[in-house]
């Protein structure tokens, strides 16, 4: 059926994403890629330099280091995310009481602001007057430099970090565990097996495709880790918390070199591009 | 009784998992109404309630102003996001042009796009624009979204073809068909997306980080994130605690009241993000 407005109309509606599109997408993914072949401090006329930017990158201690520590912290953060996840809903799939009211617990810190959290968690892990230290001292243990200790400020952020999101991943297995068929336990039961093999047979085969989402989701939203070393740590000690986007933010927004920031933004999105289709594969080989 | 057993460990494991959970809110919440001398302290509840906590607050950072700006941006985004959005998921459910395929693949394409790619080259056009410090460069990058015009599509494409085709009949524009038969039928897809698109805006920190330098153009999670990282709390927990509870508080109470659908709403963006 023709529209009133004749043949314009269905354009008229897609004009303003167009728009949107044109401006806030295409341009800067072109502009970032012209970048990446330029030296600019926004002030100073653009200068091509090449490809020097990459070679600068792959020559920057900096960004190894940064690329290790957003490593370091997807190895701590997504194995504790799914296993504490998987833990949660398998335990509120059973019947219990109060189910709405622990979902809603569990999703609380998902909605609030991850500065916020970053806050509340800079002051439970305070050397000297946190909480989680005041808890050790009272089981007789000893202080933890939660965050001034270089090898522990990374898993530490870790673990916040897991504890602000594992909501919504309690929520998504939960629905998967929800739409298993009862029949394949009944018939699991009347085989002779047991709860635990049901759970390896039955659940996590069946969960595969949710707990695949889980973790490329954990991925990406892992390494656009900022804003807890930003408020947390600063980065340190000694850059032991300096992630990927606080490494790009300090050289295009506190050092202005722009064709540097574009050239890491690129490297950075490769690589999430890469990992992810790593754990694509190796999830689909294993569980086909 | 290995039945029970089991029953009383999965309780067990929900009750820590609940505890976990809320007990660093309530210590937030109450730490706020504390003496600073107490709030280190494992007790959670205040031998007295003092608003000091509040008054340095508002004394020391125009926390006031931040507060209209973030509700001023994330309302003109999210109302933009929803009329926007779902003029162009109607296009793509409903109406038949070319080129229509091509704008259903730019729309994915902006959806697996990692923002580390644009956020440089944004910057620089905010510059240019002259928009560093307004309000423009907080609101147009979030007028429309792509996640949101996936939703309304996939919600339009369900609603029966024979109401739009009278409703055309009887003389209504594409624009009226949307806004007076589609949207009344589609609350649930309004809902999911209003309530993500008003969150992430309200949540978002990186971005004002970025764009605004002035204190007056600040948002609430970037001048709170100011607040604790700078000097100006003076390393006075109650301090940071309180402007971190005035931040979280509006999302909190509106999580509370609308609670089943932001727990949909967010694990549909889960899945299709």
């Amino acid at each position: 059926m023709r529209s009133k407005g004749g043949q314009l109309a269905p354009y008229g509606m897609v004009a303003p994403y167009l728009a949107h599109f044109a401006l806030i997408t295409a341009f800067p993914v072109v502009f970032s890629l012209v970048l990446t072949f330029h030296r600019w401090n926004l002030l100073s006329p653009m200068q091509w330099i090449g490809t020097k930017n990459f070679s600068a990158v792959a020559a920057d201690p900096l960004f190894w280091k940064a690329l290790g520590n957003t490593l370091r912290f997807l190895a701590i953060h997504i194995p504790l995310q799914v296993g504490v996840a998987l833990v949660l809903a398998v335990a509120l799939n059973q019947r219990i009481q109060a189910r709405g009211f622990f979902r809603a617990a569990y999703f609380l810190p998902v909605v609030v602001s991850g500065v916020v959290v970053t806050i509340l968690w800079k002051q439970l892990y305070a050397t000297e007057t946190g909480t989680l230290n005041a808890i050790l001292l009272a089981l007789g243990l000893d202080r933890v430099e939660w965050l001034t200790d270089p090898r522990i400020a990374m898993p530490a952020i870790a673990v916040m970090a897991t504890w602000k999101n594992v909501g919504l991943y309690v929520i998504l297995l939960l629905s998967g565990l929800q739409s298993i068929p009862r029949q394949l336990y009944e018939a699991a039961v009347l085989d002779g097996a047991g709860k635990v093999s049901q759970f390896f047979n039955i659940t996590i085969p069946m969960l595969n495709p949710i707990l695949l989402s889980v973790i490329i989701l954990s991925t990406i939203n892992g390494f656009s880790l900022f804003i807890e070393p930003y408020v947390m740590t600063g980065g340190g000690p000694l850059n032991s918390t300096l992630s990927m986007n606080l490494y790009i933010y300090r050289q295009g927004f506190a050092f202005y070199k722009m064709g540097y920031a574009a050239t890491l933004g690129f490297i950075l999105a490769g690589i999430v591009f890469v990992v992810v289709m790593i754990e694509r594969r190796v999830i689909e080989q294993e569980y086909p | 009784m290995r039945q029970a057993l089991l029953k009383g460990l999965f309780y067990t494991v929900l009750v820590a998992g609940a505890v976990t959970f809320l007990y660093p809110f309530f210590w937030m919440v109450l730490g706020t109404f504390k003496p600073e001398a107490e709030i280190a302290s494992l007790r959670l509840w205040p031998s007295e309630f003092t608003l000091h906590s509040y008054r340095a607050v508002f004394s020391k950072i125009p926390v006031g102003r931040a507060f209209f700006n973030s509700m001023l941006v994330s309302s003109l985004i999210t109302a933009s996001v929803l009329v926007l959005s779902s003029m162009a998921g109607y296009a793509l459910s409903r109406l038949t042009f070319k080129g229509r395929d091509i704008v259903f693949g730019l729309l994915l394409f902006t959806m697996m796009l990692p923002f580390q790619i644009t956020l440089i080259p944004m910057y620089v056009l905010m510059v240019k624009f002259q928009w560093v410090n307004t309000y423009q460069a907080l609101i147009v990058p979030g007028m429309v979204s792509a996640f949101g015009i996936l939703i309304f599509r996939q919600s339009f494409k369900s609603i029966p073809g024979d109401l739009i085709d009278s409703a055309r009949l009887d003389g209504c524009s594409d624009f009226e068909i949307l806004f007076r038969i589609i949207w009344p039928l589609s609350k649930p897809a309004l809902i999911t997306v209003g309530i993500i698109t008003f969150v992430n805006t309200w949540n978002d920190v990186l971005w004002p980080i970025i764009v605004i330098r002035e204190q007056s153009m600040m948002t609430m999670p970037q001048m709170v994130a100011l607040f604790a990282v700078g000097g100006q709390a003076e390393a006075q927990v109650g301090n940071i605690l309180a402007a971190a509870t005035l931040l979280a508080v509006p999302i909190i109470i509106a999580y509370l009241i609308f609670q089943k659908y932001f727990i949909e709403s967010m694990a549909t963006s889960g899945l299709k993000g």
